[in-house]
């Protein structure tokens, strides 16, 4: 018999990596939705509670479609690995458009899968660890973290750990399988980074005395009415982050308004009975449920904290404690598209001689392809063999050596995944709008990608005057765009121009995020296809206004509050300024200002019911 | 599609390859009559190279042909059966290639088995049972360093009978019938942004890309049984396949439900593309900015 040689054509040696990181999917949750749609196809399960089941699943019906669904994918903390990476292209390619989107909340989301394949996707996700188990619904979201969380110079310590071991305690956990409404977990690392201010909970690491432990700040969330989030107390130390938490939800669970969909966010609850008397009311809960808490439930907190902690201890090199901010390396000649690159995508870690890597998308939008080719320059870059996606709807590879920077742009600008411009007013963000969401009144998406591709070639990300700024649009007042907290953001509406209906936005000025993050401010209202125009002019004049070395973002401040030092003081300064711009030539000269971008036709707001609250 | 990181380094003649097939092998049969499924693993067509009991067909161009083809293999590039695809040019292309009745054929191109499935059907249609499509591209078969050469192979001339299988064949007016018959299914095998922007009413879009494996131009059986069982799809269903343009597309999702156990399948090989210039109905969807969320 001839000597045999063994080779297997169908599994690849990748696999191996899958230890990096947790396993959140079960397999068996695809074969039960597998199931109950096809119980619902045979009107054996009615509409209302499979829509339920649906969500909980995190599979959202799609624009005026309900044969296809939106696959919302948790990535708790944004942490995710080359494999799963490259499991999510496959099943775009197979299942959904051959693009995945990044979304404001770092999930990552399939679009235009039929609801009949949902449960192959399912099923792919679990094999490499991802679940979409509630992504949606009225329970814990996505639990989001600073995706400079463990590099970042001015964090007190790393909360990726405590992230994920909060997103594991809630999955699927009984406690909060039917809420009043969503939930939202984000931790920061340092209180600049980080959408603390607009969750339900909200966390600061800090230190006292020694002790890890948090700012916890409550009820904030942003919607058609936005909330900045309260501080709970000075100090939470790490012991009570889980009966906090608890604590948090139980009382939320049993006082939150259940009746009107429009009002039962916990920030509303928070409102209604005034802070105060909700602060006491958590204070006491908290007792009760410390005195409470079983030991096995405590134990399988502990128990996932853990297995974080040691996933991250491997990289623990020597970090220099200075407060420095993020610095971005410098070069004399600004001008090769790498230097370009750099001095807006790499940022020095707290780990020196180490670097982060933004790979700057189109309002979250990347190709299969593309995501093998990150998924390959993270294996072959990045120390820790991972990367975060950041809510401002790019990724960041981590852990990168100086001298691999070049290979690494050569790799990403030879696949279109090397625009310059990540930590600038050039990485506009913008929600899914008309191209899949139900409630969608404009194409906020594409508008966003229309912003972008202008300032790269107007080379705005030169200039240092638009770093830190952002632009930030929703297709509708829901902000899943999060344009409130935008230097200048946008939501989209529909109004009447004389006997035509036009997609309109919102402009909103000076939102921020961080721990001193505040909402944005409505300015005007601006037809869709002025609205680029209108950016540019406010751009001209911050030009020739702002004082010293002002950044657009400070400017911007400025005037919202009144205090410009030129000719433009306030908002209705700006207003009028802006006024002639907008106006509209007449229909029958120029129907394309009346007209929504990636339309041809006259412009409708045509919307579904929504299942944000289903 | 199909990539191995490292090219598998063979020794000579004495060795054995291993490879996880797709399909079962072929079922030892007599050997004057053996058959084959409807996807053929590399073992299996490299020992029937070997025993020369096979007529391999290559349907990428021409030039590609001549840098390098698999051992054996005749070429027929795609664009020259489509040139004329009447049956009896068909019988005419078996006859030059030294096709008989009896003879094992089988075929690859470079295209995920887009279309090779085009070639492969056409072959069924006028009466030729025994054909299948091999589980890998040519570029795959390369890569894992299997057998290959560049000399045009030529073999005497035959002549098959003429067969003609109409139950794998619709035509427009075939569909305009089954679109309202319940136990008929259409199929349109083009990618879901094509499909969403417009296709033939009551159609269901399974796009090709659902189809195939990272290493095989087709899942395993099991896998799209699975497929068809989620969306509801019946084994004894009737199904009606199409694309874009020719049938290459729709050609490899006739082999996929074939190989998924459904016995009654048909392609429609003209397509949208002789559906639109017919001006027959179409759906489209204009209610939302889908390609906009397309990264290309
Ligand atoms: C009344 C209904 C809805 C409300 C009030 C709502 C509100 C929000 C808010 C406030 C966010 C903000 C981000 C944050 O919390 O930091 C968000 C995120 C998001 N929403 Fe909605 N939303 C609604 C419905 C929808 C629908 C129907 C879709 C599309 C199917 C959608 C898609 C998104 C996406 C893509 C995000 C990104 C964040 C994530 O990954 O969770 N939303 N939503
Ligand atoms: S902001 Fe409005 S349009 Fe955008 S995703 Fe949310 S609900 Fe849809």
């Amino acid at each position: 018999m001839a000597k045999s040689i063994d080779y297997d054509v169908l599994s690849s040696a990748k696999n191996k990596e899958l230890e990096t990181n947790e396993k959140w999917g079960l397999a068996e949750e695809s074969e039960y939705f597998a199931n109950k749609v096809k119980l619902y196809r045979q009107d054996k399960l009615n509409a209302d509670e499979f829509r339920r089941f649906r969500l909980q699943n995190g599979a959202y019906g799609s624009r005026l479609n309900s044969e296809f669904s939106m696959i919302r994918i948790k990535v708790p903390g944004g942490d995710i690995t080359p494999t799963q990476l490259e499991k999510i292209a496959s099943l775009s390619e197979s299942f959904s458009i051959g693009s995945a989107h990044v979304s404001t909340r770092q999930n990552i989301q399939l679009h235009w899968v039929q609801l009949e394949d949902v449960s192959e996707v399912f099923r792919g996700l679990a094999e490499v660890g991802l679940t979409s188990r509630e992504a949606c619904g009225n329970t814990i979201r996505n639990v989001m973290c600073s995706h400079f969380a463990g590099v970042c110079p001015n964090e007190p310590f790393d909360t990726t750990p405590y992230a994920k071991a909060i997103a594991r305690f809630f999955l699927r956990n009984p406690i909060c399988q039917n809420l009043p409404r969503k939930f939202k977990f984000n931790f920061s690392c340092c209180p600049e980074h980080g959408y603390v201010r607009i969750a339900d909970v909200g966390l600061v690491p800090t230190v006292r005395d020694g002790v890890r432990g948090f700012r916890v700040y409550l009820g904030g969330g942003l919607g058609a009415a936005s909330f900045i989030g309260h501080l709970l107390e000075e100090f939470t130390p790490e012991s009570r982050l889980l009966s906090t938490s608890i604590a948090t939800i139980r009382l939320y669970d049993r006082l939150g308004n259940r009746e009107n969909l429009a009002r039962n966010r916990m920030r509303y609850l928070v409102s209604e009975i005034g802070w105060e008397k909700f602060q006491g009311l958590l204070l006491k809960e908290r007792i009760l449920v410390e005195a409470t808490i079983s030991i096995p439930t405590k134990k399988s907190y502990d128990g996932f904290l853990n297995t974080g902690d040691l996933n991250n201890t491997s990289i623990s090199s020597s970090s220099t404690k200075s407060k420095i901010k993020l610095p971005v390396i410098n070069s004399n000649s600004a001008d090769t598209p790498y230097t370009r690159w750099l001095n807006t995508n790499v940022v020095a870690q707290k780990q020196s001689g180490y670097y982060s890597v933004y790979i700057t998308l189109g309002a979250g939008d990347i190709t299969s392809s593309q995501l093998r080719i990150l998924a390959e320059c993270i294996r072959e870059f990045s120390l820790e063999k991972k990367a975060r996606n950041t809510p401002q709807q790019n990724f960041l590879v981590r852990y990168v050596k100086a001298d691999q920077l070049p290979k690494v742009f050569q790799k990403l600008s030879g696949n279109g995944l090397g625009n310059p411009g990540a930590n600038t007013i050039v990485s506009t963000v913008g929600c899914v709008g008309t191209t899949s969401c139900n409630l969608a009144i404009t194409n906020s998406h594409r508008l966003a990608k229309e912003i972008q591709s202008k300032f790269l070639e107007l080379n705005i990300d030169l200039d240092k005057d638009f770093v830190d700024s952002t632009i930030k649009i929703s297709g509708c007042p829901n902000s899943c765009g999060q344009h409130e907290v935008a230097t200048i953001g946008f939501y989209g509406g529909a109004t009447r121009i004389g006997t035509s209906m036009v997609p309109i936005y919102t402009m909103l000025f000076a939102g921020s995020t961080g721990e001193n993050g505040e909402l944005g401010k409505a300015i005007m209202r601006i037809p869709a296809k002025k609205v680029l125009d209108v950016v540019l002019k406010i751009f001209e004049h911050f030009k020739k206004e702002r004082t010293g070395n002002e950044k657009l973002n400070e400017w911007i401040y400025k005037i919202s509050n009144g205090n410009g030092a030129g000719e433009i003081k306030n908002v209705d300064d700006m207003k009028k300024l802006l006024l002639p711009i907008i106006e509209l030539p007449a229909f029958s000269a120029a129907p394309d200002f009346y007209k929504d971008y990636g339309t041809d036709t006259n412009f409708v707001a045509k919307t579904a019911r929504g299942e944000c609250a289903a | 599609m199909c990539c191995l990181s490292k090219p598998i380094k063979r020794k000579k003649n004495d060795v054995k390859v291993k490879v996880k097939v797709v399909n079962k092998r072929v079922k030892t049969k007599p050997p004057s009559t053996p058959s084959l499924n409807l996807v053929c693993d590399i073992d299996t067509l490299r020992t029937l190279i070997k025993k020369n009991k096979v007529r391999v067909v290559d349907v990428r161009k021409r030039d590609e042909y001549l840098k390098g083809h698999i051992k054996t293999a005749v070429s027929l590039p795609l664009a020259e059966l489509l040139s004329n695809d009447d049956p009896e040019s068909i019988i005419n292309i078996l006859n030059n290639l030294g096709i008989s009745n009896d003879t094992l054929v089988v075929i690859y191109d470079d295209t995920f088995g887009a279309l090779a499935s085009r070639v492969a059907w056409s072959f069924k249609f006028v009466g030729h049972r025994n054909v299948a499509l091999l589980e890998v591209t040519y570029d795959n078969w390369k890569k894992l360093g299997l057998e290959i050469e560049r000399k045009s192979n030529k073999y005497s001339k035959v002549s098959h009978s003429i067969d003609i299988d109409y139950s794998i064949f619709a035509d427009a007016e075939y569909i305009e019938n089954a679109q309202n018959d319940k136990n008929k299914i259409i199929i349109d095998s083009r990618e879901r942004l094509n499909f969403l922007t417009e296709h033939i009413p009551n159609s269901k879009n399974i796009p090709y890309t659902m189809l195939r494996s990272e290493n095989s131009i087709l899942r395993n059986p099991s896998e799209l049984k699975r497929f068809m069982e989620n969306r509801g799809i019946d084994l004894n269903n009737e199904i009606i396949t199409y694309c874009g343009s020719v049938g290459t597309l729709s050609g490899l999702a006739f082999f996929a439900l074939k190989t998924a156990g459904i016995s009654n399948v048909k392609l429609y090989p003209k397509s949208f593309k002789e559906w639109k210039s017919l001006g027959k109905l179409k759906t489209e969807f204009k209610d939302a900015n889908y390609w906009d969320l397309s990264a290309e």
